[in-house]
């Protein structure tokens, strides 16, 4: 029992605790997939009465029709644990803590006790968050922004603004300081246990994202905790951070005086803008490693490569503004915001001109994980642009929460970073788990979802572009949107078949898992570190070293000395 | 080999929604919304051209440089295409930042007087509007005076002479070709006004009095919309901005004082 019980559920080795963390969010991307099909139902099929909606929820789904305050809590919901249980803990805590160590020489992470605790703390935390399902009110309908006044009123702005809210923001608190513990074992983990011979520029670009990002995490959750408790205070406390003068809620009026609704977001963006970047930075860096393995070629422009991520990361500190162009912040600041904003294309215009540079000249073999990749890149270029539009406030002043920015935001956020984890998924299972994932499968996966994503969320940018508001619970109200049904409904089958395609992923884990065909010890003739399975005394040269001319085989692994 | 031809696909049928404008902006109803459709216009042609070329390029190399056995060519990088690739996309990009301020600026940064000011209180889930009436000055209001089933939404306190002359109304309407200037509020949550037509939005903050000015040219009736999360009924707040000839405001105005 006692070995049961630190081998795999209180462990400190960082392969158990990775594999933990990749566990909980695919389970987390589940419930999280799920509710989203639920709302793409209702938003389809507004009035039918549906008799699974009734039994799930009897307050919130009386007769099997969805009330609003159901849709905007599985909205609320649904955001929150795509966000922080999926985006942030798989491509960091899942593959960050099994393959950062192994990638660099080194043998467990630099504090491994911590990192236990990190993953533990991450687990409380969506408990929590799971069960403001189940306390009186339901799940708070804020939003995974969780804008005051609405949220900090408590129960008279609305059902789920009371328990639900306060535990939404508790689990929130939590993840924030998981997350903390997370990236100061990541960081020391990166600057010290490299092993003899492994300088920075050494490193593959996935240790180089973890690291960033790990930076990255380290000042924007610090900012979001301490908005967290500020926030829970004005609920709990009686103080007036962001509660001003003269509220009449529901008909009562507040008490709290001088407070100001805009000081929760600029503490949010700092955290929310940065957020995007903590969720796609490893899978820019994921991309980058299969890119070159599958395409037999160095990473193309490697150093450009480690500057564009820095940029990206700095910059990502000073553009949360563009959040805000229309919330009554000063407009002189902004174009401010604008400017920076829109720099922040470069570096990633860049990294995108590199992938392509990487393929070119290669001999591109399209296995499941370079399948994904290069489907990576593709969303990433579509939902990339169009943040041009949205970059601007000029533009943005119309489309600011419409469903422009659902697509956008889903497909460079969402859908590029999913794509990341598939692609790492399908080239790290054999090392994580000693057999082959199914190649068959995989690509029907691929395909299928490869065009489902697309026709799911271009629909969504047109419906945008018509000016269709996002966070509504039905476009019923409105005779603008009755245009649109079409869109919608179109969209949402997209979702429903693009849904069930990730069952076949789920399938082909759990198959692969105990069937699938025993691993190679480096089945991709791969040229990093995590293939060899043992720690080498030292390294010898860079991390992309394929096809390199007069080599016999084409790849040189990092530990081998050049001849 | 999929792939490439997938990618394709929805590159076009991309491209052909764009072209093709089935589902798009309404018809917009003053000049700021025409400079609007124009400049974004020509940032939807770049990033179109950018969008097919990144997308086609994509396509191609995995076509051209499939594995069909070749030895991959052993290039790890050019500083001379690192540093062409950042001039190109810099310029492309602050261009476009530099080329939408004008706009911006002609939203929030003029200083002509307007013609008329009205005063938005919006609340969980409904808009109401104020005109100050002939004297042009807004009455005091008090909070605890706030009441829908009694028609004073805004709380307008009649023992201020003031007051008298002053008008709340559900519906925005307003004089055709008249600078208006909204002063927006919110007395519970966060909402926020958008009129498609006149391409504006902006949010209405407790705590905080946000202009926002326009020139509504073409008269017609326009559907406001909130558009900032403000609880169970933000898909049915809803309202209407009505654009009357100045002649048919001014007697709506005059028919609707209070008594």
């Amino acid at each position: 029992m006692r070995t049961f019980l630190s081998r795999y559920l209180f462990s400190t080795d960082h392969k158990t605790i990775g594999i933990q963390y990749f566990v909980l969010s695919v389970l987390a991307g589940f419930v999280g997939l799920a509710l989203s099909v639920v709302m793409r139902i209702h938003l389809s099929y507004p009035e039918a009465k549906i008799r699974l909606f009734e039994i799930l929820w009897p307050n919130g789904a009386p007769g099997g029709v969805m009330t609003p305050e159901l849709y905007l809590a599985l909205l609320t919901m649904h955001g929150t644990i795509m966000a922080f249980f999926l985006l942030t803990t798989v491509p960091l805590g899942g593959f960050g803590n099994y393959f950062l160590p192994i990638q660099i020489g080194a043998h467990d992470m630099a504090l491994p006790r911590l990192n236990m605790l990190s993953f533990w703390t991450t687990f409380l935390s969506f408990l929590v968050l799971l069960a403001a399902f189940f306390v009186e009110g339901g799940a708070p309908l804020s939003g995974w922004t969780a804008y005051p006044p609405l949220s900090a009123a408590g129960p008279i702005a609305g059902p789920g603004q009371g328990t639900g809210q306060t535990l939404w923001i508790v689990s929130i608190a939590i993840f924030c300081l998981a997350s903390l513990f997370g990236s100061i074992n990541f960081i020391t983990t990166t600057l010290e246990m490299r092993v003899k011979g492994m300088s920075l520029f050494r490193m593959p670009l996935t240790v180089w994202a973890w690291f960033i990002t790990a930076l990255i995490s380290l000042f924007a959750f610090a900012v979001l905790m301490a908005a967290g408790i500020l926030l829970l205070l004005d609920r709990e406390a009686g103080t007036s951070f962001f509660l001003p003068t003269g509220l009449l809620i529901n008909d009562r009026a507040l008490p709290n005086q001088g407070g100001t609704p805009l000081l929760w977001q600029h503490l949010f963006w700092f955290f929310g803008h940065p957020e995007v970047y903590i969720a796609v930075l490893p899978g820019m860096g994921i991309v980058s490693t299969i890119l070159a393995n599958f395409a037999r070629k160095p990473v193309f422009g490697y150093k450009p490569m480690v500057w564009a991520m820095l940029a990206i990361a700095g910059l990502g500190f000073i553009v949360w503004g563009h959040h805000m162009f229309i919330s009554g912040m000063n407009p002189y600041s902004s174009l401010a915001f604008s400017v920076l904003t829109l720099t922040i294309g470069v570096p990633s215009a860049i990294k995108t001109f590199n992938w392509l540079g990487t393929l070119w000249g290669g001999r591109i073999q399209l296995t499941t994980a370079m399948l994904f990749s290069l489907g990576f890149v593709s969303v990433f270029v579509t939902g990339g642009l169009t943040g041009i539009i949205l970059g601007q406030p000029s533009l943005d002043i119309y489309f600011h929460d419409t469903y422009f920015v659902v697509g956008h935001f889903h497909m460079i956020m969402g859908v590029a970073s999913v794509f990341a984890m598939f692609a790492a998924t399908f080239y790290w299972f054999p090392r994580m788990f000693g057999r082959m994932l199914n190649e068959k499968l995989g690509r029907v996966h691929f395909y299928i979802t490869f065009l489902g994503v697309y026709g799911i969320f271009i629909p969504m940018h047109f419906a945008g572009l018509a000016g269709n508001p996002r966070r509504y619970a039905d476009f019923t109200q409105f005779e603008f949107l009755q245009d649109l049904t079409i869109l919608h409904k179109f969209s949402s089958h997209c979702a429903f078949t693009t849904a069930a395609v990730q069952l076949l992923f789920l399938a082909n884990l759990i198959y692969s898992y105990r069937r699938g065909p025993l691993a190679k010890d480096n089945p991709w003739n791969a040229t990093t570190l995590e293939w060899l399975n043992k720690t080498p005394d030292a390294v010898h040269c860079g991390a992309y070293e394929y096809s390199v001319p007069g080599d016999t085989k084409d790849f040189r692994m990092q530990h081998e000395e050049a001849r | 080999m999929l792939l490439a031809l997938f990618i394709g696909i929805v590159t076009l049928v991309t491209t052909a929604g764009v072209v093709t404008r089935r589902f798009w902006l309404p018809a917009g109803i003053n000049q700021h919304a025409a400079a609007f459709d124009s400049w974004l216009g020509i940032v939807i042609a770049i990033l179109g051209i950018a969008f097919l070329g990144a997308q086609i390029a994509l396509a191609w190399v995995i076509w051209r440089h499939r594995d069909r056995g070749q030895r991959a060519v052993y290039w790890d990088g050019s500083p001379k295409f690192e540093v062409f690739s950042i001039a190109i996309v810099t310029v492309l990009f602050l261009g476009a930042s530099v080329g939408g301020a004008r706009l911006w600026t002609g939203v929030h940064m003029s200083d002509q007087p307007a013609a008329l000011r009205i005063e938005v209180l919006a609340k969980q889930f409904a808009w109401n509007f104020r005109y100050a009436g002939p004297d042009g000055r807004f009455g005091r209001t008090k909070l605890d005076l706030r009441n829908d089933a009694t028609g004073n939404p805004f709380g307008i306190d009649d023992t201020d002479p003031v007051a008298a002359d002053d008008v709340s109304n559900a519906a925005l309407r307003v004089p055709a070709g008249q600078l208006i200037e909204l002063r927006l509020n919110a007395q519970d949550v966060i909402h926020s006004f958008f009129v498609r037509e006149l391409r504006l939005k902006q949010d209405a903050v407790p705590g905080m009095e946000i202009p926002l000015r326009f020139i509504a040219a073409k008269p017609g009736t326009y559907e406001i919309a909130c558009a900032e999360l403000c609880g169970l009924g933000h898909h049915q707040m809803r309202s209407v901005l009505i654009v009357l000839p100045p002649a048919e405001f001014t007697a709506w105005l005059a028919q609707s004082k209070n008594p």
